[in-house]
């Protein structure tokens, strides 16, 4: 009998408590951060959408081999003779045409192993994370500062030197 | 002698109103006398329709925005001003869904059910006394119809667990009957206490009663009945199958409980029968308890009566919204106990305790 009460009493008194937080809590400030009115900073070192500056790339493919999940393609053609393809902005001398440099961000684990080994430093991590679409096609990101006409311009032209070397 | 004055001049309010403007209209001798009894009743039945309606677009607001501040979050935030038409925007994607009716279930009783579960729920309305001048029907047994009907949304739970042949929905509608059932016997037993210190079983003459500031109210009038609203108040939120009493529907264990195989229009009628009879328990604790729509000071009586009614009622409401973000969920015993081993002796002392303070020291 004295349990029985006690338990009443007991079970009064946690509801009252528990009503007491929960006001207390309706009167303080919300945790919410109203997103994409209102963003968050993303830390310095933050791994996101990868960046190629494509005009520092000289196209050594340490990325592409160093990707766990290969999600870098990249096709390059050696300068022809004559061709100055100039400086990167650390010296080094581009020595190859980069016609195709796709990152398949759908396929991208963001380890950032691709970004130690580029000698030129020319791929990096951004702090940008909102490219999602409606198109999966839409997440391979294209890189290269050779238009499709020259690009095949220049397939063609090195199709046609390596069949003088073969001969 | 009051209460008998307010009942003859109250009496059918509602239809003498439809008849007047009828008359007004020169209208009234192209139909007979019962037509009118029953335009009444279908303007009646669409006003409450509205209120509940509007209520539920309120309340559905509250208490996702009161959920949100409990838990630190903000609710809805994006549909117009602080998310205000967020209901409304609900509402209208409820309205355009698509209607399934499952092939396996019984279709008769599948369709039946929604319609009678909310009929209950709008039907206990009629009684409900909002102002000293607003009451539809000012019958004489007012609370007891009103208990005897909302006990009627038994079978159309049953009917929707049933006929949608599907085990939570049966589940569902097996624990919410067992639940209403049990929990109609401290419901009625705390009303009873109200009544005998009413001395009246119509809503209006035991609003009457309770005139003259808050000391009068029956929640304060005697310790007993102050006890007897508390039993009314949980029991009543077992009724309704709110948290903490909603294991008829506990989404973890029952999916939806007996609306499971519901969707689109029919699942909206039983959410609004929810919370019409939500709104409906908040009345009729206001009515028996807190003095309906009197003033709590009779300084104070200048403020319209449906004003304070609305207040008083808004705040059980919050109250019953505010409980439901606090307490979790009670295991299916632990109801039973609550309800046969706490609340009904408890009710019953409070019958006996408050007989015996009417008798002694009234």
């Amino acid at each position: 009998m004295q349990r029985y009460f006690l338990n009443i009493y007991i079970g009064i008194k946690t509801i009252l408590i528990g009503m007491f937080i929960t006001l207390k809590h309706m009167f303080t400030k919300s945790v919410t951060v109203q997103y994409p009115h209102k963003k968050l900073d993303i830390p310095e070192r933050c791994r996101n959408l990868l960046l190629n500056k494509i005009e520092d790339c000289i196209g050594c493919y340490q990325c592409a081999r160093a990707c766990p999940v290969y999600c870098i393609t990249m096709e390059t053609i050696k300068a022809f003779e004559g061709e100055n393809l100039g400086l990167t902005s650390d010296g080094s001398k581009k020595r190859l045409w980069i016609p195709v440099f796709d990152i398949d961000m759908a396929k991208c684990c963001y380890c950032g192993l691709c970004t130690y080994p580029c000698p030129t430093k020319c791929l990096i991590m951004t702090d940008k994370y909102e490219y999602s679409t409606y198109k999966r096609d839409n997440l391979i990101f294209h890189f290269t500062n050779v238009d499709a006409v020259k690009a095949a311009e220049l397939r063609e032209k090195d199709h046609i030197r390596k069949m003088e070397k073969e001969k | 002698m009051l209460q008998k004055e307010i009942q003859r001049e109250y009496y059918n309010k509602f239809v003498e109103l439809v008849v007047e403007i009828a008359k007004w209209l020169g209208m009234y001798n192209s139909l007979p006398a019962i037509w009118w009894f029953i335009i009444a009743s279908i303007v009646a039945a669409l006003f409450f329709f509205f209120i509940i309606a509007v209520f539920a677009l309120i309340a559905i607001y509250v208490e996702r925005k009161v959920s949100g501040h409990v838990q630190d979050r903000l609710g809805p935030m994006e549909t117009g001003w602080h998310g205000i038409l967020q209901t409304l925007a609900d509402t209208i994607k409820l309205f355009l869904k698509e209607d399934i009716i499952p092939a396996a279930v019984d279709r008769k009783l599948f369709i039946l059910a929604p319609v009678i579960v909310f009929m209950t729920s709008l039907a206990v309305f009629v009684v409900f006394p909002f102002s000293e001048k607003f009451v539809v029907t000012e019958l004489n047994i007012g609370i007891l119809y009103v208990v005897a009907i909302s006990t009627v949304v038994v079978p159309g739970i049953i009917m929707a667990g049933w006929s949608s042949n599907n085990k939570w929905s049966l589940f569902g509608a097996m624990r919410s009957a067992a639940q209403i059932v049990s929990y109609e016997i401290p419901v009625g037993l705390s009303i009873v206490c109200a009544v005998m210190a009413a001395g009246d079983l119509s809503m209006q003459g035991i609003v009457v009663k309770q005139a003259g500031g808050f000391w009068n109210w029956f929640i304060f009038s005697n310790p007993f009945t102050f006890v007897a609203f508390f039993i009314y108040f949980l029991a009543s939120l077992a009724e309704v199958n709110r948290m903490p009493f909603d294991i008829p529907e506990a989404e973890s264990e029952l999916v939806a409980g007996y609306m499971t195989e519901y969707s689109g229009i029919r699942w909206a009628f039983f959410f609004l029968a929810e919370y019409g009879n939500m709104l409906a328990v908040s009345i009729i604790a206001v009515t028996l308890f807190l003095g309906g729509w009197q003033a709590p000071f009779p300084a104070l009586e200048f403020i319209p009566g449906w004003l304070w009614f609305l207040c008083k009622t808004l705040f059980l409401v919050f109250v019953q919204i505010w409980m439901r973000w606090t307490l979790p969920r009670l295991r299916v015993d632990q109801l039973m106990y609550i309800c046969w081993k706490v609340l009904t002796p408890f009710a019953f002392v409070c019958i006996f305790g408050g007989g015996l303070w009417q008798v002694l020291i009234k």
